[in-house]
């Protein structure tokens, strides 16, 4: 009798415990559709934290935008018109490839303008290289000194 | 020309001088660096209209308050929360500047429980002209709120003129905020 009992109470609490579970996590009912607002995310930079994306944050501001995102998707917003949305309230920055602009000119211009500077130098410098003129020989006396004192290195091993 | 040029990069760059270079040209970039407030992103709101909202007040739930309501006055939003450690630490700044009646403060209550936002007004003072109730945080989204205190001052004709991230200092309060009222006011 008493087995029973204790079947039917880990009965109910596997219930429970699993409506809880499904309640704390509503969103996860269409997986397709979590795929799609998990995509957008990616994209998207949580300005609390700001080397984490908005799919990755724990941060309360990234669990309302994606909320945002996944509402908009219901709505049958695109993906470009949530971008622009989170654009127009947060600018370039929430977005993890920024637009090609001329505040971004030098985010994107940067890093070929500096590999053309280590290019101009690496080429100054060998050129240099070739045109040093190649030591001068040796004149008699200087090479019999420097017999001289190769042997007497023999004598100190 | 190509002369020069290969003249003055190997002057600048040979070997006695790059070490030189390289270290002013890091003590720069450094130097800047450290000016930088990476916190703070610039927000593409001002000088832009400010976002419809329609809003109850809090402890008037009955009363709701629209930005169009607030049009032809100078105003500042502040936004804060009773949970907001660092609200705390402005607060006493805008009680003050509520005292001196230059225009009117109104707060967006963000995310914040009814109750446990009327108890903080109470012991910290009131300095909002009305608290707006924006329980779900959505016109903290359209206003580009993400750290919470920020401040906005918002013109006659209902355009953001300057957004503060964070709590407000005595500093940017006498030094930026209120010449920028000034003006606005007296345009």
């Amino acid at each position: 009798m008493f087995k029973y009992f204790l079947s039917w109470v880990l009965y109910a609490a596997v219930l429970v415990l699993n409506a809880q579970a499904k309640e704390a996590t509503p969103l996860a009912a269409d997986p397709a559709l979590e795929a799609r607002v998990m995509v957008i995310a990616e994209e998207l930079r949580c300005l609390v934290c700001q080397n984490e994306t908005i799919a990755a944050s724990h941060a309360d501001l990234a669990v309302d935008l994606r909320n945002q995102i996944r509402q908009k998707l219901t709505q049958g917003q695109s993906s470009q018109q949530i971008l622009d949305f989170m654009v127009e309230r947060y600018g370039d920055f929430v977005l993890y490839r920024p637009p090609l602009k001329t505040t971004t000119i030098l985010l994107w211009v940067g890093p070929f303008v500096l590999l053309t500077i280590a290019f101009a130098v690496l080429a100054v410098n060998i050129r240099q290289r070739r045109s040093a003129a190649p030591p001068a020989a040796l004149t008699a006396d200087e090479a019999s000194r420097a017999k001289q004192m190769l042997a007497d290195n023999t004598d100190h091993p | 020309m190509k002369g020069l040029l290969t003249g003055l990069l190997s002057g600048l760059f040979s070997k006695r001088f790059l070490p030189l270079v390289v270290f002013i040209v890091l003590l720069v970039f450094l130097a800047i660096g450290l000016g930088l407030k990476p916190r703070e992103v610039p927000s593409p709101l001002i000088n832009k209209q400010a976002p419809a909202f329609n809003l109850p007040v809090l402890g008037q739930p009955e009363k709701m308050l629209s930005q169009q309501d607030l049009l032809g006055k100078v105003w500042v939003l502040n936004v804060w929360a009773s949970w907001c450690v660092a609200c705390r630490v402005e607060h006493p700044l805008w009680v003050e500047f509520a005292k001196t009646g230059a225009v009117p403060i109104y707060g967006l209550n963000y995310k914040d429980k009814r109750d446990d936002a009327i108890r903080w007004l109470n012991n910290f003072g009131n300095p909002y002209q009305h608290s707006l109730v924006d329980a779900e945080g959505l016109v903290g989204i359209d206003f580009g709120v993400y750290g919470v205190p920020e401040t906005f001052v918002i013109d006659k004709t209902g355009v953001i003129r300057l957004k503060h991230i964070g709590p407000v200092t005595a500093d940017a309060l006498q030094n930026t905020i209120l010449p920028l009222i000034k003006k606005l006011v007296g345009s």
